[in-house]
C-alpha cells in the first residue's frame, strides 16, 4: 500500500548557507513519520527535496527502493500538501481533486467516481462545485488532501499542513487525519514545529535542528529518553538545573543527582527534568530530596504550577495535579524530588532558545 | 484604473466627524468648502483637458455630415490604410503576447544577474521617442545599415515595407504586456504550479492549465493596451514606412496626409473611428474583467 | 540505478531519470535565452546603431553638428515644454488621485475611466482633437483667436497636447501609493489637533513625495519624446514650436541621417537618464504605468 522513504546524507546549500547538513532517516511503510523541529531547522527543505521541488546538493533519496534523487517531480508520484493549500483558485473543488487524474488522461468515468470517492472520504461531497475562496481554511486543506490522494501516490508528504489554521481547527483536523491514515495506510511524512502534533500523530519522530538530525525514535523514546539537550528542551517542557559533576553525580544546591556517569569529573553539566517529574512534599521523603522555597503557585483548574527556588538560587517549575497537592503556601519551605533527570554535558549540544512550553526557561 | 482597486481602499477618514473634534464650526464649514473646491478644480481640469477635445472631435466629425462619412469609408486609400493598421495590430498583438509572457515569466520568477538590467530595459521603449526608434530601425535595416545586405540578398525588404513597420510597433508595444503581466505573476506565486507538478503535470501542462488561466485578465488587458498603442503608432512608423500611399500608409499616416492636403473632414472621421475603436476595446476588457470577478462571487 | 549526488553540482552522466531533470533545467535556460535575446535584439542593437552613426565623427563632430542647424533650439524648447508639463501634471495629477481615492461623489467611476482616456486614444488623434476644438474653424478656437490667445500653432497648444498625453502617467503612479496610506495616521494627526493643511503637509505629502516625483519624471520623459500629438498641433515653426522629435523626423525625411542621429543621441541620453532616476525612486513594484 505504501513505500519506504529513505534519505541518506542529504545536504542542501543555498549559496554559502547550509540548510540541510547530512540528514539521514527512514520512513517505514504505511506509517506516519514526523519531521519535528523549530523554524529554520531545514525540515521543509528536506521534504521538498523528497518531493523533487528542490534539488539536493549531495546525498541520496530512495522511494520504494528506487533512487529518485534527481528524478523530476512529475515522475515521483508523491502526494504533497502545502501549508497554504495551493488549491487551483480558478477551478472548482471537483476540478481540483480531479487534476492529478485528468493530467494523466484517465477516462472520464474513472475520474468522476474516484473524485466522488475522495470527496466522500473528506466529507466535502456537497461542496464539489464550490470555488476555493468560498471555503474555510479547514475545508480547503481537506480538499488539498483529497487532491493529493486522488492519483494514489506512493507516499504522502505534508508540509506543516495545519500551520495556517487556528488552534481549534488544527486539533480537529489532526484527529481527522489520524483516522484517515488508519483507514488508508499511506506512508506519510509530516513536517511540523508543533511537538504535540508530532507526538500525537506520528509512529516515528525525527527531531531536526539547524539542518541536522538530533534524534530518531518513537514518540515515547523522544519524550522520555531525549538524546540531546535540544530534544530534551524542545519536546515537552523541561527544567534545567546547572551543576558540577562529581563521582558520576551532578552536584548542586547541596544535593547530588545520579546519572552523570558518562561525563568526566569536575566538569559542568545540566540536568533536564520534566515539570511533572518534580515531586513536591512538605516532608523529606528520601535522602535525595532537595530543599526549596515555594515562591508562588498558579492553579489551572485540574493542576497547579508551583514556582520553586532552590537554595543556590536556581528555579524550578513543578506541575502537580491538584488532588495530589498538599497544603502549601507561598513562602513555605518544601522538599523536592527530581525524577527521570537527563544529564548532559555542555558538549552534548545546546538547549533550544525557545522551549516548546513557553513558561520554562533554561536557568542561567 | 479599475474601480475595484479604488473601492478596496480603506474608507477615508470621515472629515465631517473629525471636524467636530475641533469643535469649531467655522473650520468645519471651511473644510467642506475646500473639499468642494478641490473636487471642482479636478473636474474642471479633466473637462477642459480631456472631455472638451473629445467633444470637439465628435462635433467636427459629425459636422462633416453623413455623406462625407460614407464617402470616407469607401475610399480605397482609406480602406487600405485601415486594413494595414489592423494587420499590424494583429501581428503586434500575437508577437507581444508570446514574447511578453516569456519576458514577464523570466522577470517575475528568475533570479539571475542582469535581471535588474532587463527590468530597466523593458521600460526603455516607453521612455524614448518613437522617432528615435524609427531612426534606429532605418540605420539598422536601411541602405548602408548593418543588416541590410543580409536581407537584400534573401530578397526580403524590411524598410519601407510591412516588416519594419511591424517590428517598430512590436518594439514600442511590448512593454505594455510585460508591465501588466509581471505584477499578476508576482502575486500569484509558484505554489499552485508546484502543486500541479506534484500531481504529475509537466511544466508545460502546469503553465497551460494553472498559470495561464490565473494571469488571463492581466494578459488580456496588457494585450488591449498593446493593441491600442499599435493602432495609434505614428512617429516610428512614419519614418520606416516612407508613407507610400496605398502601400505603406497606415490609418494614422492617412490622417496626417488628410490634414496636410486640407481634407480635414475626412481626417476627423478616420481619427474619430480610431479613437472609438481603442476606447471600446479597453472598456470591453474592463467590463469583462468586472463581470468575471462578480460571477466568481 | 544507484546514484549519489556528490558535493557540488557535478552530476554523473545524465541517464534515465537524470535526463528528465536536465530537461527541466534546459527549459529554464531557454526561457532566459529568449528573454536575453529580446534584450539584445530589441534594445542593445538599436542603441548601438544609433550611437554608431551619431558618434561617427566623435564628440567634436557631434557638438558642431548640433550647433550648426537649430538643433539646440529644438532641444531647449522640448525640454522647457516637457518640464512645464511635468510640473502642471504633478499638481493636477496628484489632485485627481486624491479626489479619486479620498472622496465619494456621483460619477467617480466615470472619472476614473476618463483619466485613462489618453492611454486609449492614439496620440495623433489627441492632436487632432485639440485642432478640432481650438482650431480657427471652431467656435471655441475662433473665440480665443479673436482675443489674441493662440493655441494651435503655438506653444500653448503643445502644452495642452502634452498635458493630455501625460496625465494618466502621474495619476497612475500616485494613486496606488495613496491607496496604501493608512487613514489612521491622518486621523491621529487630526485628533491631536492638526489642521487639514498641516495634516496633508506633514503626514501625507512625505509619503507621497517619491511617487509624485516618479510620476513627474515619467511625464517628463514621455513629453520629451512625444511626436504624434505635437506634429499636428504645433505647426512645427523652427525656433518657436519645432520640438526635437519633429525636428528629427524632418531631418530623416531629408535623408540627413548623421544630424538626425546626433540629435537623437542627445534626446535619447536625456530620456534614459530620466528612466534611471525614476527606477531609483520607485523601487519594488515597477508596474507604475498600469494598475
Amino acid at each position: 500500500m505504501g513505500a519506504t522513504i529513505a534519505v541518506e546524507r542529504l545536504v542542501k546549500r543555498f549559496g554559502s548557507f547550509t540548510a540541510v547538513d547530512g540528514v539521514g532517516f527512514e520512513a517505514p511503510e504505511g506509517k506516519i513519520t514526523a519531521l519535528l523541529g523549530p523554524s529554520g531547522s531545514g525540515k521543509s527543505t528536506v521534504l521538498r527535496m523528497i518531493a523533487g521541488l528542490e534539488r539536493p546538493t549531495a546525498g541520496r533519496i530512495t522511494l520504494a527502493g528506487e533512487d529518485q534523487t534527481l528524478a523530476a517531480v512529475q515522475e515521483r508520484r508523491v502526494g504533497f500538501v502545502f501549508q497554504h493549500y495551493a488549491l487551483f483558485r480558478h477551478m472548482t473543488v471537483r476540478q481540483n481533486v480531479a487534476f492529478g487524474l485528468s493530467v494523466r488522461k484517465e477516462p472520464k468515468a474513472t475520474v468522476r467516481s474516484r473524485v466522488d470517492e475522495l470527496l466522500d472520504l473528506v466529507h466535502l461531497g456537497p461542496f464539489a462545485e464550490r470555488y476555493p475562496h468560498n471555503l474555510s481554511g479547514g475545508q480547503r486543506q481537506r480538499v488539498a488532501l483529497a487532491r493529493a490522494l486522488a492519483p494514489r501516490p506512493k507516499v504522502l508528504l505534508l508540509d506543516e499542513p495545519f500551520g495556517a489554521l487556528d488552534a481549534r481547527v488544527r486539533r480537529d483536523l489532526r484527529h481527522w487525519l489520524d483516522g484517515l491514515h488508519r483507514e488508508l495506510g499511506v506512508t506519510s511524512l509530516l513536517v511540523t514545529h508543533d511537538q504535540e502534533e508530532a507526538l500525537e500523530l506520528a509512529n516515528r519522530v525525527v527531531v531536526m535542528h539547524l539542518g541536522k538530525v538530533e534524534q530518531i525514535g518513537s514518540p515515547e523514546e523522544i519524550y522520555n529518553e531525549p538524546a540531546t539537550p535540544f530534544v530534551a528542551g524542545f519536546v515537552g517542557a523541561a527544567n534545567v538545573i546547572q551543576g558540577q559533576v562529581q563521582d558520576g553525580h551532578l552536584r548542586f544546591a547541596g544535593q547530588a543527582l545520579a546519572g552523570a556517569g558518562h561525563i568526566d569529573d569536575g566538569g559542568a553539566a545540566q540536568a533536564y527534568i520534566r515539570p511533572h517529574d518534580v515531586r513536591v512534599s512538605g516532608t523529606r521523603n528520601n535522602g535525595d530530596s532537595v530543599q526549596a522555597s515555594l515562591e508562588r503557585a498558579n492553579n489551572l483548574g485540574w493542576m497547579s504550577k508551583l514556582h520553586l527556588r532552590l537554595d543556590d538560587g536556581q528555579t524550578l517549575i513543578a506541575h502537580v495535579p491538584n488532588e495530589d497537592l498538599g497544603a502549601h503556601a507561598a513562602g513555605d519551605r518544601v522538599w523536592v524530588d527530581l525524577r527521570n533527570a537527563k544529564i548532559f554535558a555542555p558538549t552534548d549540544g545546546e538547549a533550544p532558545a525557545d522551549t516548546a512550553d513557553g513558561d520554562i526557561r533554561a536557568a542561567v | 484604473m479599475s474601480i475595484e482597486a479604488l473601492d478596496r481602499a480603506p474608507v477615508p477618514p470621515d472629515e465631517e466627524r473629525l471636524d467636530v473634534v475641533r469643535a469649531d464650526n467655522a473650520d468645519a464649514r471651511r473644510g467642506r468648502r475646500v473639499r468642494a473646491l478641490m473636487l471642482a478644480a479636478a473636474l474642471l481640469y479633466v473637462s477642459v483637458l480631456l472631455l472638451a477635445p473629445l467633444g470637439g472631435i465628435v462635433y467636427s466629425a459629425l459636422k462633416a455630415g453623413l455623406g462625407t462619412i460614407r464617402r470616407t469609408f469607401t475610399q480605397t486609400d482609406v480602406l487600405h490604410a485601415l486594413y494595414l493598421t489592423f494587420l499590424i495590430m494583429v501581428i503586434t498583438v500575437v508577437v507581444t503576447a508570446v514574447f511578453g509572457v516569456i519576458v514577464a515569466l523570466v522577470l517575475a520568477r528568475d533570479r539571475f544577474p542582469g535581471r535588474r538590467l532587463l527590468s530597466g530595459v523593458v521600460d526603455l521603449p516607453l521612455a524614448i521617442s518613437p522617432v528615435i526608434v524609427g531612426l534606429a530601425a532605418v540605420l539598422m535595416f536601411g541602405r548602408g545599415g548593418w543588416f541590410e545586405p543580409f536581407f537584400t540578398s534573401h530578397g526580403i525588404q524590411i524598410i519601407f515595407a510591412l516588416p519594419a513597420m511591424a517590428l517598430v510597433t512590436i518594439f514600442i508595444s511590448i512593454p505594455f504586456v510585460i508591465r501588466e503581466v509581471v505584477p499578476v505573476l508576482e502575486e500569484l506565486g509558484t505554489e499552485e504550479e508546484q502543486a500541479a507538478w506534484t500531481l504529475g503535470a509537466s511544466r508545460w501542462q502546469a503553465f497551460l492549465r494553472v498559470t495561464l488561466p490565473n494571469i488571463r485578465w492581466g494578459l488580456l488587458y496588457g494585450i488591449a493596451l498593446s493593441a491600442a498603442r499599435a493602432i495609434g503608432e505614428v512617429g516610428a512608423v512614419i519614418i520606416v514606412s516612407g508613407a507610400l500611399q496605398g502601400k505603406t500608409e497606415t490609418a494614422t499616416l492617412y490622417i496626417l496626409r488628410a490634414f496636410d492636403q486640407r481634407q480635414d473632414a475626412q481626417g476627423y472621421v478616420v481619427a474619430l473611428a480610431l479613437a472609438l475603436f481603442s476606447i471600446v476595446l479597453l472598456i470591453a476588457i474592463e467590463l469583462l474583467k468586472r463581470r468575471r470577478i462578480k460571477e466568481k462571487g | 540505478m544507484q546514484q549519489t549526488v556528490e558535493q557540488g553540482p557535478k552530476l554523473l552522466q545524465p541517464q534515465g531519470r537524470a535526463r528528465l531533470r536536465s530537461s527541466a533545467v534546459l527549459g529554464r535556460w531557454s526561457l532566459r535565452g529568449v528573454a536575453l535575446l529580446y534584450l539584445g535584439l530589441m534594445v542593445l542593437l538599436p542603441v548601438a546603431a544609433l550611437m554608431d552613426r551619431g558618434f561617427s565623427g566623435g564628440f567634436g563632430a557631434l557638438r558642431s553638428a548640433m550647433s550648426s542647424f537649430g538643433a539646440w533650439e529644438a532641444i531647449r524648447l522640448t525640454v522647457t515644454m516637457a518640464a512645464a508639463t511635468a510640473l502642471v501634471n504633478a499638481v493636477f495629477g496628484t489632485l485627481l488621485a486624491y479626489v479619486l481615492v479620498r472622496m465619494r461623489f456621483p460619477g467617480r467611476g466615470f472619472l476614473a475611466t476618463l483619466v485613462d482616456l489618453p492611454f486609449a486614444v492614439p496620440t495623433l488623434v489627441a492632436g487632432v482633437m485639440l485642432v478640432a476644438l481650438y482650431g480657427p474653424n471652431s467656435p471655441v478656437g475662433g473665440f480665443f483667436e479673436r482675443h489674441g490667445i493662440h493655441i494651435i500653432f503655438a506653444q500653448l497648444g503643445i502644452l495642452l497636447a502634452l498635458l493630455f498625453v501625460t496625465l494618466p502617467l502621474v495619476v497612475r503612479t500616485v494613486l496606488p501609493v495613496l491607496l496604501e496610506l493608512d487613514p489612521a495616521e491622518e486621523e491621529a494627526a487630526r485628533v491631536l489637533g492638526a489642521g487639514r493643511w498641516m495634516t496633508f503637509r506633514k503626514v501625507m505629502l512625505p509619503a507621497l513625495r517619491p511617487a509624485i516625483a516618479a510620476g513627474a519624471l515619467l511625464a517628463f520623459a514621455r513629453a520629451l519624446g512625444e511626436f504624434g500629438a505635437i506634429v499636428i498641433v504645433s505647426g512645427n515653426i523652427p525656433g518657436r514650436t519645432l520640438t526635437a522629435p519633429v525636428f528629427i523626423f524632418q531631418l530623416v525625411s531629408q535623408f540627413r541621417y548623421p544630424e538626425a542621429a546626433a540629435v537623437s543621441t542627445v534626446l535619447f541620453a536625456l530620456s534614459f537618464l530620466l528612466v534611471l532616476a525614476t527606477e531609483r525612486l520607485v523601487r519594488q513594484r515597477t508596474d507604475v504605468f498600469w494598475s
